[in-house]
């Protein structure tokens, strides 16, 4: 019995030891990898796989992961491996160069892009929406201008049947259920983009709350995450909180449609979102770097906004440097299509020709990675 | 140390070291070198802990340092928490950090102690095994599960069953007063007692098992009923041995962070209803830390840590009063 | 006489009852919780949970392999660190524990339980990814030896201090030098006890998901080696929770009846490891 024992003891240790580097097999001894990784693991004569790290914003990741998956079908031997830890990790990670790129739901600030070693560049990869949830039960289509929006927020209108609110939906028998404030607890590029149009509409919000990803509101209830708004949304009626596109739709929350700038209420479907980004498309400034909130147009949904992937302009790893290079150029041409099926929106194709100019500006060891197209 | 340890310790100390004796030669004198290393080595480990500690308060603090500076005492004792103004103040999460870990040993505390003691001493022997695996159980749970538990069954059921009935029974008393919406304090420190429950219950059960049979025996010889038995023989001797279960269990409270978050709603407010929403320290970090930017917030946020440190320092201390206060008795060991 | 009898009868009968009362509360969230999980989750497990690498969305199949894995080794490393010290520093506080500085390594343990998890991985992170310039499983590796540690240590002494002075004096009158007599007697009969200190804490360690999230970071592929970054249940169970996707969801909560189902069985192993006949109590 003891030595059966001390056996066992000593299988446990080298069982836990077996994870000592062994490069040389990554995906033998261990159950059966999936074809896909056997190909990738052992290719007959070309160079190794190369292995590039991301980290940052979780708004993006499903896009980023499908992406990532798809792109391995193409160039078998490049292994990106993204990791959402949130826009603020993704921008402190790549500062410290900890990965080889970052990426970002609200744009770096002047005083963040002062830490890095080197020049980041921007690159937006896709965009999302930020929309106004609810859960009145036997109640759609409620309509909200951005005045009603802000005083639900601030807590100036208290419950649903507040004639402001009835002064947009003439045709819905809203309660007068007292309204039940949902907003994110954690830091975000949602609450950014949320806090951002609420300050650029309304010059008291800007100068009682402000914007940013963590914002003191003024009333309401903190959940932490998208999910868990939408799951104290779902659970808790006459309540109403901002989450992004994707969670409204894959979890039945009803959701508003937005009076934009042109006057028109404006559903967060994909179109107006993209129309959001052309609009503003032309006036972008050169470091891509753009709120496109409460944006021109009459399609235009005005809670939009991109994501961005932080690259180093050089990069030192010529090799590295050349796939992500050219993954990143795949992303925002062939990539795209792969978008809508998950609730995300395209990149105009004026936007395009931008980012191409980027991508091309890409250098390691003084040559640039990618031949000109 | 008992009198017969002392004694053969002396006797050791005394005795002449004999030459040409190795070191496995069980002659007294020689005894000592062995003892001496192993003495040496453990405590070698068990500086490790202290180092580490040591090592983090120190890291922590030079990240605090601007906030530090900038904020000094007030940060502690104000209640402005807004990060795009850059101004904080910590004292709402200070008290929803200790409100919601007293809250949750108040709750769990005793039924562990009774779990402990049922499965230490009454369960019959086809119960005791599985039902203690069941409580350790709970223990492997991740947080981030307990916390979705929590959204979905747990606070809509306080918000529809018992906090009603808590607010119509005794709402007089300001401690449920306000509109019930199942996320608040109360879930919160619902949800840490269940987290800290089997590990106040495990280490109190097995603190009770090791006391041997004899004193059993003697209580029970001189015609002590079952829990009399557990209260003279069994209890005075675990006592120790529950205190640092309750200290483990605090500590876990203290640091929790993903399932609390979750119910706790989030709402720097100090409120003495138990309905209302709070937060508490490590929730905030936990909250705030992955997204920071900017040098003063992500001072103010390891300043936060060095807080909560500072809290579970303080608790700790009262904690210990407290048990060396209740007076220990002789025990099996060395308790 | 009869009715301070009777009255002591009461008591007892009020007492047990009283304990048996807590057992069926503790089972109320027990079952609820364990009940839950295994609900959501069961519809979820299949072989491919255990031996595919995770699929993006859309596409059905994929499962948590690597994860598993990647916890198995990452518990693997923290028990190397944690157990060590742990019970080490359990056996000096409980053996030599009267001086000023058992006094500081006890209170030190006992702050180390309160400090958050995340807290820990940041201060790894500080040390070991930052100097290595990456993640990689050793870092996570010693930010839940770290999380474990004081468990172990605290749990370790107090099981030790319980052993009878009798078993040592016993030893120390046959003439077995004292460090024999710890190592041997002491230490083997506290052995249960131990189990169970160091099963809570690698329980803890296996569900935390903080501590990983700047050390470990989390991984698409199969665990290569150690110093890069490896995948781990609770980090996947943690991002497939998140997401809007009910895909996701059902993978995440399989993923979590597998964390608790490792858990149960890495327990079981540790008392049939550390089983010892009922004597003596």
């Amino acid at each position: 019995m003891k030595n059966t024992r001390n056996l066992l003891v000593f299988m446990t240790l080298a069982l836990g030891c077996s994870g000592a580097p062994t490069p040389a097999e990554p995906a033998e001894g261990t159950p059966a990898p999936s074809p896909k990784e056997m190909a990738a693991a052992a290719p007959p004569e070309a160079p190794s796989n190369i292995a590039i790290e991301g980290a940052g914003a979780t708004f993006p990741f499903p896009l980023y992961s499908k992406w990532v998956a798809e792109y391995q079908k193409i160039d078998p031997r490049v292994r990106i491996n993204y990791q959402s830890i949130g826009s603020g990790g993704g921008v402190r990670q790549i500062t410290e160069r900890t990965v080889d790129f970052g990426a970002s739901d609200a744009p770096m600030s002047d005083e963040e892009l002062q830490k890095p070693k080197g020049k980041l560049l921007h690159i937006p990869t896709t965009l999302g929406a930020v929309v106004v949830s609810y859960n009145l039960p036997g109640i759609v289509g409620l309509k909200l201008s951005p005045a009603v929006i802000v005083s639900i927020f601030s807590g100036d209108i208290k419950t649903w049947n507040d004639r402001k609110i009835k002064a947009d939906n003439a045709d819905l028998k809203l309660p007068a259920d007292p309204i039940a404030v949902t907003y994110r607890s954690d830091g975000s590029g949602t609450t950014a983009v949320f806090t951002q149009y609420l300050s650029k509409i309304s010059p008291a919000w800007n100068e009682k709350v402000g914007a940013g990803k963590s914002v003191k509101f003024p009333v309401g209830l903190g959940a932490k995450g998208n999910e868990g708004v939408a799951g104290q949304l779902k659970t808790t009626p006459g309540s109403i909180g901002y989450i992004e596109l994707a969670y409204a739709k894959q979890t039945g929350l009803a959701y508003a449609s937005v009076k934009n700038q042109a006057g028109k209420f404006v559903e967060p479907a994909l179109e107006g979102i993209t129309a959001a980004a052309s609009s503003v498309a032309n006036n972008m400034p050169d470091d891509l770097r753009m709120s496109i909130v409460d944006a021109p147009g009459d399609a235009a949904y005005p809670i939009s906004a991109f994501t961005y992937v932080l690259v180093y302009d050089v990069q030192t790893d010529a090799t590295k440097g050349k796939a992500l290079a050219e993954f990143l150029w795949w992303a925002v041409h062939e990539g795209q299509a792969q978008g809508p099926a998950l609730n995300y929106a395209t990149l105009p194709p004026e936007l395009v020709a931008r980012v191409e100019q980027k991508l091309h500006s890409l250098t390691a060891g003084g040559q640039p990675l990618l031949s000109a197209k | 140390m008992s009198p017969a340890e002392q004694l053969i310790q002396t006797s050791t100390e005394r005795a002449p070291r004999t030459p040409s004796s190795g070191f496995r030669l069980r002659i007294v004198g020689e005894v000592n070198l062995g003892d001496r290393i192993f003495r040496i080595v453990t405590a070698t480990f068990a500086s490790g802990a202290v180092l580490t500690l040591a090592a983090m308060a120190i890291q922590m603090t030079r990240a605090s340092a601007l906030s530090l500076k900038r904020f000094g005492l007030s940060y502690a004792f104000t209640s402005n928490w807004d990060p795009v103004r850059d101004a904080y103040g910590a004292l709402p999460f200070v008290y929803g950090t200790v409100v919601s870990s007293l809250l949750a040993l108040l709750i769990a505390v005793p039924i562990a102690i009774g779990v402990a003691i049922y499965l230490a001493e009454l369960a019959p022997g086809f119960i005791r095994r599985p039902l203690g695996f069941l409580v350790e159980l709970l223990a492997a749970i991740p947080s981030v599960v307990y916390g979705l538990w929590g959204i979905f069954l747990l606070a809509p059921w306080l918000r529809d069953s018992v906090q009603p009935a808590l607010a119509k029974g005794l709402g007089f008393l300001p401690l449920f007063k306000g509109v019930p919406r199942g996320f608040g304090m109360l879930a919160g420190g619902l949800i840490l007692a269940i987290m800290i429950l089997p590990t106040i219950a495990s280490v109190a059960r097995d603190v009770m098992r090791a006391i041997p049979n004899t004193f059993r025996e003697a209580a029970l010889a001189l015609g002590a009923t079952r829990w009399e038995t557990v209260r003279t023989a069994v209890l005075p001797s675990a006592r120790s041995g529950i205190a640092s279960a309750i200290v483990l269990g605090l500590g876990r409270a203290l640091g929790e962070t993903m399932a609390v978050t979750m119910v706790i709603g989030n709402r720097g407010e100090i409120s003495s209803s138990l309905f209302a929403p709070s937060a508490t320290m490590a929730s905030v970090i936990a909250n705030e830390y992955t997204e920071a930017s900017g040098d003063l917030y992500l001072s103010a946020l390891s300043e936060l840590g060095l807080l909560l440190f500072a809290v579970t320092i303080v608790l700790n201390i009262l904690a210990r009063l407290l048990v060396s206060r209740m007076g220990r008795m002789p025990g099996a060991g060395r308790a | 006489m009869a009715s301070a009898y009777k009255r002591r009868r009461a008591l007892d009968v009020l007492a047990r009852g009283a304990c048996i009362g807590a057992v069926l509360l503790a089972l109320v969230p027990l079952v609820s919780v364990i009940g839950y999980v295994t609900a959501k989750g069961i519809g979820g497990l299949s072989f491919d949970l255990f031996t595919k690498l995770p699929a993006p969305v859309g596409e059905t199949g994929g499962g948590f392999g690597n994860a598993l894995l990647g916890t198995l080794m990452l518990v693997g490393l923290a028990c190397s660190v944690g157990i060590p010290i742990g019970v080490l520093s359990g056996v000096y506080l409980s053996e030599f524990g009267h001086s000023r500085f058992a006094k500081l390594v006890r209170f030190s343990a006992d702050v180390m339980a309160g400090v958050p998890s995340i807290a820990i991985g940041i201060f790894v992170y500080t040390l070991v990814v930052l100097s290595m310039r990456r993640f990689s499983a050793l870092a996570g590796g010693i930010a839940l030896g770290i999380l474990m540690l004081p468990t172990i240590t605290r749990t370790t002494e107090e099981l030790l201090k319980l052993v009878p002075d009798a078993l040592r004096e016993a030893g120390l009158a046959l003439g077995i030098p004292k460090w024999r007599v710890i190592l041997r007697v002491v230490l083997r009969t506290g052995a249960p006890g131990i189990a169970t200190g160091i099963m809570l804490a690698v329980a803890r360690a296996a569900g935390e998901t903080a501590p990983l999230l700047f050390t470990s970071f989390n991984s698409r592929f199969w665990p290569t080696s150690l110093d890069k970054p490896i995948a781990s249940l609770p980090i996947q169970i943690f991002t497939y929770a998140v997401s809007p996707y009910e895909d996701w969801h059902r993978q995440a909560w399989a993923a979590a009846l597998l964390l608790m189902g490792t858990v149960l069985v890495l327990n079981i192993a540790a008392r049939m490891l550390t089983y010892q006949k009922d004597s003596g109590r």
